[in-house]
């Protein structure tokens, strides 16, 4: 492909002074494409202006699901399928499944929410991810402004960042 | 992000450390040489791990009968190794699910190796229900699958079905939350591989994570609502064990005490076994810094607490069988505690109830010595207390004709020391290819509990506790 993107990277060595920063260059009418840190700092995705995610919707989602199949599952098998008299009970022993069908639900929940999770980030075995700064993952906070998105010149853009905070401001291009 | 933290609470992390430091730290040991201590502690457990897999293929080729079961006592030491390891396999995820839901910030340094102990303490659990059904290869029978004659399904109003379920729900979701916490880690690794081996492997199993915002809030969401999820399945797995017991009509085991009973014979137990893990590792990996006399003492206070509601049990038990006037189950009791197996009992006893009382002495609480013989004693004292309740409950029954005692055959003790084998080998190869430490949880509680942290970002941390999220 001919069609490069090219990204502005800035560079924060602080976690407290990249969430100001997020703020401050956003007020100065650049638009921010992402945050890369290497650990969660609470209030980043809102202040770069995420819509807040929708996973604990899926997470209930699948476990009512979850407790649909199993509950579905006991009452086909004990009560229709092949009822059982057993220590003089109801086919419908309803007191005795309450484990079983928590256990189905805590498990459908569980692989359900994470799965949604790494679909909805793309994440997968042996992804190779877009790496703007190898130090991300380690003890550096990156910036990265999409051009494209961008009506500012890249110094503007460069000067606005460093004066937020940034040690050092890079071009990636991918 | 801002933490406000009183100044009378100790430090978590001691030594100064940067963040860069803490990935240098933690990642010097997976990505190093294998240290010669480690060659050897990790040859010494593949021979033990060799020689319980030949004790336990020759009791699946044989059959159990090579075990000293006899008519009377149907359960001993296969169950007795099973509690006990299912409730080491508590730890983990109570420390990463409960203490995270009350904020305990202590737990990042210890919840990965946590985690990983009580994965590989369920396996071996794991393992002595699998050789206990005799025929290992018919395990799938109890699951709901259709069988052969018909569709005769198994029977969802027992305990044995329901700990079938709990126990694979709760390996399979301890493995999701464990694998979930160290994606992010390996991500850590993978950026800083220098070999292509590593940068295939690690590069791999990091699922491509680049820890953006939006990753981090979904990530965090997510581990929240597993930590929701995973304390009423901790809690649940062994309410499920007990009630193996408790829904018998067994002297002894016929009673409403039993699961709290066993959820805190659990934590106890599981404590103490990270305990003896972590006093290792921190020295063999030299993480003083990180597992300090503060993570020591916090978890020492834990077994105190669970080692007391233990025994508060262990009394309530005997008096509920004097106070229900029922003979035989007073006779059980009284057989424990003066019987054949008395010394089994008072081993129980000595070791879970006036063992743990040490640590009220905060000098006991903090000697990393007496800690760690005080874990290994506890541990004893959870075995024989699992031994006791099955063996002591079983060999005297109604019939006095039929009273037996019960003697472990090499096969019991071989099957036993099986599971110590792959315990450790599992766990020396953890600690040698994964972060033994949690990198972006310490680091992300470091700011406000770290010594000395470095004195630019001391700055701008005071500057930002007006911003509290």
């Amino acid at each position: 492909m001919d069609s490069t993107e090219r990204y502005l990277v800035g560079v924060f060595d602080d976690d407290e002074e990249v969430l100001h920063a997020v703020t401050e260059v956003k007020n100065s009418g650049v638009k921010i494409e992402e945050v890369y840190t290497p650990f969660p700092i609470h209030g980043l995705d809102v202040a770069i202006g995420h819509p807040r995610t929708r996973i604990p919707i899926a997470a209930f989602l699948f476990g009512c699901l979850g407790l649909t199949c199993i509950f579905s599952l006991i009452n086909y098998t004990m009560v229709f399928d092949w009822p059982m008299i057993i220590g003089g009970k109801d086919f419908f022993a309803l007191p005795d499944w309450i484990p079983v069908s928590f256990e189905g639900t805590v498990l459908f929940t569980a692989f359900g929410m994470v799965g949604t999770f790494l679909v909805s980030n793309s994440l997968w075995p042996g992804k190779q991810p877009r790496t703007f700064d190898l130090r991300s993952t380690d003890d550096r906070f990156i910036m990265a402004v999409n051009m494209a998105n961008n009506k500012k010149t890249e110094a503007e853009i460069e000067s606005i960042l460093r004066a937020s905070g940034a040690i050092e401001v890079n071009v990636k291009q991918f | 992000m801002s933490h406000v933290v009183s100044p009378i609470r100790e430090t978590l992390v001691s030594g100064g450390k940067s963040y860069h430091d803490v990935t240098n730290d933690i990642c010097k040991q997976v990505e190093g040489e294998p240290t010669k201590e480690w060659k050897i502690a990790f040859g010494v457990s593949c021979l033990v791990f060799a020689y319980g897999a030949y004790c336990l293929g020759y009791t699946w080729w044989q059959g159990i009968g090579v075990w000293g079961l006899n008519k009377t006592v149907g359960w001993a030491w296969d169950i007795t190794n099973f509690v006990w390891w299912v409730g080491i396999g508590h730890a983990g995820t109570l420390i990463s699910a409960v203490l995270l839901l009350f904020r305990q910030k202590w737990r990042t340094s210890i919840n990965r190796s946590a985690e990983a102990m009580t994965i590989f303490a369920v396996l071996c659990a794991a393992s002595f229900i699998l050789a206990h059904m005799g025929r290992p290869w018919l395990f799938h029978w109890a699951l709901p699958l259709p069988n052969t004659f018909g569709s005769l399904w198994v029977n969802f109003n027992s305990p044995l079905v329901w700990d079938v379920f709990a126990i694979s729900t709760y390996l399979s979701v301890s493995l999701v939350f464990w694998y979930l916490g160290l994606v992010p880690d390996l991500a850590t690794i993978r950026d800083r591989a220098q070999t292509k081996a590593s940068k295939f492997w690690y590069g791999a199993f990091s699922l491509g994570w680049n820890g953006s915002a939006k990753t981090w809030a979904r990530y965090e969401y997510v581990s929240l609502i597993l930590a929701g999820i995973s304390t009423p399945l901790v809690l649940s797995v062994h309410t499920i064990v007990s009630m193996d017991f408790a829904t018998s009509v067994i002297p002894g085991w016929h009673t409403t005490i039993f699961p709290p009973y066993f959820v805190a014979g659990a934590i106890f137990s599981g404590f103490a076994m990270v305990q003896s893990l972590l006093l290792i590792t921190r020295v063999v990996f030299k993480l003083e810094d990180y597992i300090t006399i503060e993570h020591i003492e916090m978890m020492n206070i834990i077994v105190t607490v669970t080692g007391s509601i233990v025994g508060i049990a262990y009394l309530t038990e005997f008096f509920i069988a004097w106070y229900s006037g029922v003979e035989y189950e007073s006779y059980c009791f009284i057989n424990r505690a003066t019987g054949p197996y008395w010394w089994a009992y008072w081993m129980m006893m000595t070791c879970n109830v006036i063992s743990p009382q040490l640590f009220w002495f905060k000098k006991i609480r903090q000697s990393i010595l007496v800690s760690f013989i005080l874990s290994v004693v506890v541990n004893v004292g959870m075995w024989f207390e699992r031994f006791v309740i099955i063996v002591s409950s079983l060999h005297r029954d109604y019939l006095p004709s039929s009273w037996a005692m019960f003697t472990p055959t090499m096969y019991d003790i071989g099957d036993y020391i099986f599971s110590f084998g792959l315990f450790f080998t599992l766990f020396f190869l953890f600690a040698k290819f994964l972060p033994v430490i949690n990198m972006f949880e310490v680091k992300s509680v470091m700011r406000g509990v770290s010594t000395n942290f470095p004195a630019k970002k001391k700055s701008s941390g005071d500057k930002s506790k007006e911003t509290v999220h």
